[in-house]
């Protein structure tokens, strides 16, 4: 049986409201680098495929619309895709995938950006792509008004109009950053003594993109990233978020048999790799202390896991039944749930020949078994 | 050597420009190494960090540029985004400064800011952002915008950019995060960040998400000649990169610049003028002068020259022998250049090639060598000590406060400055033999805002 992908989800303290106020985490530390250099040298020593790196362009909120003035959670955060620049080059196999928002950035910059990291981490970035739908994060960049919704409204016409342009734009952000990406040819540069040129220009491609949103002309001023095509993911709760023209889909499935028609319906878009995101507690009274501090049970959009690695291997084996490609983890705590997972969980999974006990390759893609990526604009040679 | 006593020395400030995307940059030799490979960009920041300079620099261009409607193929093509190179760099080097050219028209200031706060936390409070103002339209091609932005209001959207970016650092007391478990209070006040900015170009609000970084605000640096340029230097700048590279036109811009300062309440040295300049070193006098004219030869090649000359005569000129004589007819006066995605270079094409014609039929020059005679002869050559020499007087006489250095090889091309100059300035007592503080304000003596 072929082995399973596994990420882990980095995010503050971790995915548990009140995980920083945990004996074992580090609140004074989150906005260090030291701090995400060592929770992704973790993950690296856990042979993982990839991390994601939460992000947003707003504060926290345990709200679905404005803010939630809570002084008991953690509030702050860096840029994500800055702190996987700053890991890449002291980190050697780990895919590095921060989480980048499509709706208010510009397409030309998060492409050259992904292919920076491309470069910094000789093949290892991958994006997660976020959609952003509140108003509160639009009043950031003053140039639209959204409508202010939450999940009383969020069935009502103008609330789906709203939803639908948004995952358009996405699909459309998506498709220019993997143009640009494309636009130099591998073989672009040529550094000519006899004709003076440093680059063959007709491999340089105009991209021309005129969609609702944006126009982009290109060429990138980027050339080609190592690995092509960097890897583009998204999370996604719904048919809106399987169909954008991503490598990998986070889904959130609450059961194997809900897992199971979430793959097929995914499957029949395309052919993304299907990961299930899971919260993974593995300290139950640590997960029920932290309950009792916040004042509430944890719950989360995705399946929460509360119990022991056997447990945990035990469920993500037979999830994987459905034909999940895979999962990520959201640790609950902060480095304590990640060090279960490379030191309780994966040895049960290598035990059943479920996951990899060292890297076979030095790219994400390669991880993941992709191939080399298509250049859409490369001519095909013409055989006579 | 004049000795200015009773002044105290003053230290001298240096920079290492990365080279890139311009004809200086020679990618021919076979020292030339890659321009994208992330290993040239940390060979030559390490090399600027042994040499204990101030701060290691990346310019942008947001797009590629085109000459008669076609990609500009003869010099270095392609460069990474320069913020995320930037923290890259931060894990491996410990001291150096590390500012980028970010474009302040097709940014959004709460995003930029994000970023630039980000990086000073990534780097322990090294960042720095150098404001560039590009607004034309052929670069808009590639941005949600457009060509939205009028030349004329490059400068007030990117000050109030730049204030606006102040305004969000500004957000979050450096006190704010406190994480006290006990109390259960993570941050002093609930929803942390609060803005709100109304003005001619930017109306936002809401709140920031990064925290105070530690050096409370980047170092901001300026690069642009014209008079909004000087006067937003004066005003919100710690830092020029001009192009004032000799002595007296070094001398004058500098007068006027930090002449301008008191009407802004700023006191001059709270702002340090840095003239992009380019050196060649040789154990004689004579073997640096040589060298130079064989870079000039490898950084003007006969394509490049006839390019060149297409950028005053704003017409093509293929037809034309780059051994053979200048153009007998006079510049195309057209408002549309030929020459699109850089900076406009001559103010009076007429008189320019005017000059260019008697400079040739005075020294027998065809277009090639008058190109190389015209163009980027390089700032300081001659012996080591001769430069650190030069390099002194131009800080003591006010002509610059330091220099960007431009070397024109990547990634070796600083080491030789590094070994050779370095030392001297050192013992001559006007630049540091070890780095005294750990963030770009504290090695330019700039207070922490
Ligand atoms: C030394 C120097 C370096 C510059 N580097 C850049 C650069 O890397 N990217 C860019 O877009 N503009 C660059 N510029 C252009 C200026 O930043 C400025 O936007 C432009 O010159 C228009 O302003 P001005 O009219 O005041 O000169 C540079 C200018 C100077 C003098």
């Amino acid at each position: 049986m072929s082995e399973l992908h596994l990420a882990v989800a980095l995010d503050g303290a971790g995915w548990h409201p009140a995980a920083w106020r945990d004996p074992s985490a580090l609140p004074d530390a989150l906005f260090s680098p030291v701090y995400w250099l060592s929770l992704v040298r973790l993950a690296e020593r856990g042979r993982l495929d990839f991390v994601t790196i939460e992000d947003s362009l707003g504060l926290q909120s345990g709200r679905y619309d404005g803010l939630d003035g809570r002084a008991d959670h953690v509030k702050g955060r860096l840029d994500a895709l800055l702190i996987a620049a700053r890991v890449a080059p002291v980190t050697t196999h780990i895919g590095l995938v921060p989480t980048v928002t499509v709706t208010h950035t510009e397409p030309f910059h998060v492409s050259t950006q992904l292919a920076t990291l491309d470069y910094l981490s000789t093949g290892r970035a991958g994006w997660r792509a976020q959609v952003s739908g509140r108003a509160v994060e639009a009043a950031h960049f003053g140039r639209r008004t959204f409508p202010a919704f939450d999940l009383a409204s969020h069935e009502e016409p103008a609330v789906q109009a709203h939803i639908a342009e948004l995952f358009a734009e996405a699909a459309d952000h998506i498709e220019v950053v993997r143009r640009l990406w494309d636009s130099w040819e591998d073989d672009a540069e040529i550094r000519d003594v006899a004709t003076g040129r440093f680059v063959d220009r007709d491999k340089l491609h105009y991209i021309d993109f005129a969609g609702a949103q944006f126009s982009v002309k290109g060429p990138s001023i980027t050339p080609r990233p190592p690995q092509g095509q960097p890897i583009v993911t998204a999370l996604a709760h719904s048919r809106a978020g399987y169909d954008l023209g991503t490598d990998i889909v986070y889904v959130t499935p609450t059961s194997v048999a809900n897992a199971a028609e979430i793959v097929t319906e995914v499957r029949s878009l395309g052919p993304a790799k299907v990961f299930a995101d899971v919260v993974v507690f593995l300290d139950p009274e640590r997960k029920a202390r932290l309950d009792e501090v916040d004042g509430a049970p944890y719950t989360s959009d995705a399946h929460v896991y509360t119990g022991d690695a056997a447990g945990l291997a035990e469920l993500l084996l037979s999830w994987r039944e459905t034909g999940l490609d895979g999962f990520r983890l959201r640790p609950g705590v902060l480095p304590a749930d990640l060090s279960a997972i490379v030191d309780d969980l994966l040895p049960l999974l290598r035990a059943e020949g479920a996951f990899r006990t060292d890297y076979t390759a030095t790219t994400l893609r390669g991880h993941l078994g992709l191939p080399a990526a298509q250049n859409r604009y490369a001519r095909t040679e013409v055989t006579a | 050597m004049t000795k200015f006593s009773g002044k105290p020395q003053k230290q001298v400030v240096l920079a290492a420009h990365f080279p890139g995307v311009n004809n200086t940059t020679v990618w021919s030799d076979p020292a030339a190494g890659s321009q994208i490979a992330f290993d040239s960009f940390r060979r030559f920041a390490q090399s600027a960090e042994r040499g204990k300079f101030d701060f290691f620099f990346l310019a942008e261009g947001l797009r590629l540029r085109e000459q008669r409607g076609r990609i500009h193929d003869l010099d270095v093509v392609g460069r990474p985004d320069a913020l995320t190179v930037l923290a890259g760099l931060a894990a491996v080097t410990t001291h150096l400064g590390l500012t980028g050219t970010v474009n302040a028209t097709f940014n959004e200031p709460y995003e930029l800011a994000r970023k630039l706060a980000s990086l000073d936390h990534l780097s322990g409070g090294r960042a720095g952002w150098n404001v560039v103002t590009s607004s034309d339209a052929f670069t808009g091609e590639n941005f949600r915008r457009g060509g939205y932005l009028d030349r004329a209001d490059r400068y007030t959207r990117a000050a109030e950019v730049l204030h606006t970016a102040r305004e969000l650092w500004d957000t979050w007391p450096a006190d704010e995060v406190t994480a006290d478990r006990a109390a259960g209070v993570f941050t002093r006040t609930g929803d942390p960040g609060h803005f709100v900015h109304s003005g001619q170009h930017i109306d936002i609000q809401g709140h920031f998400t990064v925290p105070r970084s530690p050096q409370g605000r980047p170092l901001i640096i300026q690069a642009g000649d014209s008079d909004p340029g000087r006067e937003f230097a004066a005003r919100d700048a710690d830092a020029i990169f001009s192009r004032h590279g000799t002595l007296e036109s070094g001398r004058a811009f500098y007068a006027d610049v930090k002449g301008r300062m008191a009407r802004h309440g700023r006191h001059p040295d709270q702002l340090k003028i840095l003239p992009a300049s380019t050196f060649v070193l040789g154990t004689s006098t004579e073997e640096a002068v040589e060298k130079a004219h064989h870079i000039r030869r490898q950084q003007v090649s006969p394509q490049t020259a006839i390019l060149l000359l297409e950028q005053l005569w704003n017409k093509d000129l293929s037809d034309h022998d780059p051994e053979g004589p200048l153009p007998v007819f006079d510049p195309v006066l057209d408002d549309d250049s030929i020459i699109k995605g850089r900076t406009r270079l001559f103010d009076d094409p007429l008189a320019t090639a005017r000059q260019w014609r008697d400079l040739a039929s005075e020294k027998g020059l065809g277009i090639r060598d008058l190109i190389i005679e015209v163009t980027g002869r390089q700032t300081f050559i001659g012996t080591p000590s001769s430069v650190a020499a030069t390099i002194d007087e131009f800080v003591q006489s006010d002509a610059a406060d330091g220099f960007i250095l431009v070397p024109h090889l990547v990634p070796g091309g600083l080491d030789e400055f590094v070994d050779g100059v370095v030392p001297l300035l050192q013992e001559r007592g006007v630049f540091r033999t070890d780095y005294t503080t750990t963030t770009l304000r504290g090695h330019l003596g700039l207070d922490h805002v």
